[in-house]
């Protein structure tokens, strides 16, 4: 196989004055899963972000399947891309949300082939057909005439990842896409993406479900105040935590 | 909303039947309100001195049918530039260029702090200021030369009045509806790789249409009304039109009678529009939409059923 899918060398991200990220290093092969584990407020969240250049990294390196996030090198020079170019690259990295956002405005289906009639310029019969098929493999094909708001949050959710999928991503970026979910409807959302991870799709779940990140994950990251304590196969970081912060933080969630 | 679902009665406790209790003030204010009514009509109809025959020769008069169109042109014109440079302005006003989001700042300032009716005589009265208008590059090649009270005719003065204003104040509409839009949908869409324009143009601004509809009825409705002011400026729209009749028939209240029902009308139709467009543009917001006012009547409950009480 060639490079990984995600590279970050020491990345930093201020807010202000707040350093949320403190030097982030590590790197998520192809059709690997990824949890990031973590109290809240650790940069989790803001790490994502930054994969899709939703946030802008202040230092370090960053880049997703071997190009830079967000700006381009020439000689030891950085150049920002234009904003056409980091949309372009965006569409290549599904993202789905703890509160789904999917659009109210749109049904079920015009939600998952906006994207793709919009920006890949798919025509409309074709991502029609496709979006049909992709809630079919999410369970909801009855649904896709319906409203968000029609919807449970289990189905929106399960929306959500239709729609990231709508755009073919080499890439998937999941930000506690289950915490804001009644506990039964926890289930429909994590089966669909076990599915996910089985058709080899790279992931980076940041999650609070350790049976998941036990069973689907094949690293486990675990961040506390914007770095990472310590990274492994799930059975050793859950199993048998070294830092005694990880330790104290299972205790309380497993 | 209410569900319809009308359960077995059968095997239930039986529904409460209570005396109700007694209302006498809203008697009372009923017998008012109808006695105050029944008085109005009655000295309404019977005074002589509104010459209902006339309001009736002149309702459909030629002057003031024309006079009609005029002002419903007006209207349209000026609320569609008072839109698109609302939108303009509002997306300028958000934009991270200070200058860019200074200029419409400016702007909105300067036609929301004066009089519209001072606006328009400023149009009219434009010749005083540019007696020439060139039309071109700056400084440099025009590509239409003009005289300025050949370019700026009364009609257009009000159209520029008050569709300039109307500007201003549209563009703070749609920057609170802008506003309204849950971030998340922003960061989803960018996600999703649109554009900015994009996310604007397919997903933000067709949910601010929720927040920027009722009062943009509210202006058009508003703008119908102030049309009127052109007549100041020799438009001849409505009110100009029956000026002109009054003023050789001495007929003022009469034809004053036929302006104001033209005008309730229009607006009425208006507020029948603004349901439907509100209506439209609540979907995926309501589990339900509301009932249209045929849908209603054919539910058998008119349009009161749904204002429970009333007086408390």
């Amino acid at each position: 196989m060639s490079g990984p899918m995600v590279k970050a060398e020491g990345v930093h991200k201020r807010f202000g004055r707040l350093e949320v990220l403190k030097g982030i290093t590590l790197e998520v092969r192809k059709g690997e899963v990824m949890c990031l584990l973590g109290p809240s407020g650790s940069g989790k969240s803001t790490f994502l972000r930054c994969i899709n250049h939703l946030e802008k990294i202040n230092s370090g390196r960053l880049s997703v399947d071997g190009e830079l996030v967000g700006y381009r090198q020439v000689g030891d020079k950085l150049h920002e891309l234009r904003e056409s170019e980091v949309a372009r690259k965006r569409a290549g990295i599904g993202m789905v949300f703890q509160h789904f956002n999917l659009f109210p405005h749109m049904t079920a289906l015009e939600n998952v082939t906006c994207a793709p009639i919009r920006v890949k310029k798919v025509p409309r019969a074709d991502a029609r057909a496709r979006a049909q098929e992709l809630l079919a493999r999410v369970g909801l094909a009855e649904k896709a005439g319906a409203y968000p708001a029609q919807l449970s949050g289990g189905q929106q959710q399960r929306v959500a990842i239709a729609r990231a999928l709508a755009m073919e991503p080499k890439l998937m970026l999941f930000d506690e896409p289950t915490s804001a979910l009644d506990p039964e409807l926890v289930g429909d959302v994590l089966e669909a993406m076990q599915q996910l991870a089985r058709d080899g799709m790279t992931m980076i779940v940041v999650t609070h479900e350790m049976g998941f990140a036990r069973e689907v994950a094949d690293t486990v990251v675990f961040m506390d105040g914007g770095v990472v304590l310590e990274s492994g196969r799930p059975a050793d970081v859950i199993g048998h935590p070294r830092h005694e912060r990880t330790r104290s933080f299972l205790s309380k969630v497993l | 909303m209410p569900s319809d679902e009308v359960t077995e009665t059968q095997g239930r406790p039986e529904d409460i039947r209570a005396v109700p209790v007694k209302h006498p003030g809203r008697w009372l204010a009923s017998a008012i309100v109808l006695v105050l009514a029944v008085v109005i009509v009655h000295s309404v109809v019977t005074n002589p001195r509104f010459e209902w025959s006339v309001v009736g020769h002149y309702l459909f008069d030629e002057r003031i049918l024309e006079g009609l169109r005029v002002t419903l042109e007006l209207t349209v014109i000026a609320m569609a530039i008072g839109i698109v440079l609302g939108v303009l302005l509002s997306i300028m006003r958000l934009s991270p260029n200070p200058l860019v989001s200074g200029a419409s700042w400016l702007y909105i300032w300067f036609f929301r702090g004066t009089p519209v009716l001072v606006q328009l005589f400023f149009w009219y009265f434009i010749a005083a200021l540019y007696p020439k208008i060139d039309i071109g590059i700056p400084f440099g090649t025009a590509f239409i030369h003009g005289n300025a009270n050949t370019l700026v005719k009364p009609f257009t003065a009000a159209i520029l009045g008050l569709g300039l204003n109307e500007g201003a104040y549209m563009a703070e509409i749609v920057r609170a509806g802008i506003i309204s839009v849950d971030e998340g949908q922003t960061l989803a869409a960018q996600s999703l790789g649109l554009t900015r324009l994009q996310t604007l143009r397919r997903i933000v601004l067709p949910q601010a249409m929720r927040v920027i509809i009722p009062p943009t009825g509210n202006e058009t409705i508003s703008m119908l009304k102030t049309t009127a002011l052109a007549s100041t400026i020799a438009v001849p729209e409505l009110l100009y039109a029956a000026g002109i009749i009054y003023s050789v028939n001495f007929k003022t209240i009469q034809l004053l009678i036929v302006v104001s029902g033209w005008y309730l009308l229009c607006t009425s139709i208006l507020y029948v529009g603004q349901y439907y467009l509100e209506r439209y543009f609540a979907r995926g917001a309501a589990r339900e939409l509301s009932p249209t006012a045929l849908q209603r009547l054919r539910a058998g409950w008119l349009s009161y059923g749904h204002h429970e009480g009333g007086i408390r």
